[in-house]
């Protein structure tokens, strides 16, 4: 599972108000290396919350992303380079995703997170 | 056969052996693969080359996910069994993937996904596999839950093999009480064999160009019936939601004798045990006894 993914994922037990972002339990994170296109993250942009990505992508060890980013710094190469990187290239492969409300963990093996909620959570 | 849904619930119907041959059976490959084209296409997305983030529910090993790939989407893929994952795994399929059953609805933030394919799973939902399953309850939860997470105007465009009319009506109804826009666009319908049914949601308010696009091939003039080859060629029309399904034509004879025979032979070369053949091997009953 990458950053993206985590990004955009969000706990959905019955009862759970904020159940964003997930706490990333970590045994192994692995990289792989994907194609840059600097239209898709300039898309992506918007969308995504910026103070999670950053935070997960330092549990996953990298520290690279600034703490705020203003728009215009989409137009820096540099920067959406790095953007990449977190976004699409760091792969949380074994630990759990942990509902920030009620601490429920959801596995993650293999790269896939196992999100199937127990009868008494829908 | 029987309908995989009514067989067993997907996360056991899809068990490591059917997740292997159903990702190795070539023709399954080319049918999802065409249906993958042609969700993706009723998506409709702006044609700027921009890559967008799309889901694939019930993505299954990835055959459906692959054709959003070629086309440079990013995708999250959600599934339920956990042996077909394993099979995209092995297949490695770019997007990311989820275990999850889509009649819990999806767990993801509001607003951030650019368009939803779904190629012949969201029919499962209409099946009760526990006593806890409502159907009704879990579209609603379904479709609630892509209604939200759908960026306002975004599409989803789900090809289903819904079992009868009850069912459309009621995949149909319960998109449609989630807020989405849109209606059911039939691919083919003269044809038996290609006929394929879309549901195409726009998430949004109604507006001009949430209007449900056109269904291939059905040709106005000519009555053609099945199996017309020059599909490409055949274009317009408008989308039937209540067509009823043509009968299958064995209904209509029964397989005969012969093929009975021949099919008891083969069962008994399996070493199955089959009755012997007689007089009254395949011939047709009385209404009553
Ligand atoms: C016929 S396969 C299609 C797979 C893939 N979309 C393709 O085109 O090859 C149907 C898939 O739907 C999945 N499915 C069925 N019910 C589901 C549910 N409630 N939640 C998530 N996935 C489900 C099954 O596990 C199976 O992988």
């Amino acid at each position: 599972m990458r950053l993206l993914t985590h990004n955009m994922l969000s706990s959905n037990i019955k009862g759970v108000t904020n159940g964003f972002p997930l706490r990333i339990e970590i045994e192994k994170v692995v990289e792989k290396q994907v194609d840059f296109n600097a239209d898709f993250l300039r898309n992506m942009f918007p969308k995504i919350e910026w103070k999670a990505l950053v935070g997960a992508a330092r549990t996953l060890g990298y520290v690279e992303l600034p703490e705020e980013v203003e728009p215009s710094r989409l137009d820096s190469e540099d920067f959406l380079r790095k953007f990449h990187h977190a976004l699409l290239e760091l792969h949380l492969e074994e630990g759990a995703l942990v509902c920030p409300e009620t601490g429920r963990r959801f596995p993650v093996s293999k790269g896939i997170p196992n999100m199937l909620l127990h009868e008494d959570e829908v | 056969m029987s309908r995989p849904e009514l067989q067993a619930p997907p996360e056991i119907f899809y068990n490591e052996e059917e997740a292997r041959k159903y990702t190795r059976n070539s023709r399954i490959m080319e049918i999802q693969s065409e249906l993958s084209h042609r969700a993706l296409e009723l998506l409709a997305l702006p044609e700027d080359g921009v890559p967008r983030l799309l889901l694939d529910i019930g993505c299954g090993s990835g055959l459906s996910g692959d054709t959003l790939s070629e086309s440079g989407h990013q995708w999250i893929g959600l599934d339920i069994s956990r042996s077909m994952l394993d099979v995209a795994l092995e297949n490695e399929v770019e997007g990311d993937l989820l275990i999850g059953d889509m009649g819990q609805g999806l767990g993801l933030r509001s607003g951030v996904i650019d368009g939803a394919i779904s190629i012949s799973a969201v029919q499962w939902l209409c099946n009760a596999d526990k006593s806890s399953h409502i159907p009704r309850l879990r579209l609603k939860a379904f479709f609630g839950s892509l209604y939200r997470c759908l960026a306002r105007g975004a599409r989803a465009a789900f090809q289903v093999y819904p079992e009868n009319l009850d069912q459309r009506e009621l995949i149909l109804s319960s998109a449609m009480r989630a807020g989405f826009a849109g209606g059911v666009v039939v691919d083919y319908p003269n044809s038996s064999k290609k006929r394929k049914e879309y549901l195409v949601l726009t998430c949004g308010p109604p507006s001009i160009s949430t209007s449900t696009p056109n269904g291939k091939g059905e040709d106005g003039e000519s009555s053609s019936d099945d199996d017309s080859e020059d599909e490409d060629n055949q274009t317009v029309s408008i989308s039937d939601r209540h067509r009823p399904k043509k009968k299958q034509k064995i209904t209509k004879k029964g397989k005969g004798r012969e093929w009975i025979i021949k099919k008891k032979e083969q069962m008994r070369k399996k070493g199955n045990v089959v009755p012997p053949d007689t007089k009254y091997t395949a011939r047709k009953r009385k209404a009553r006894f």
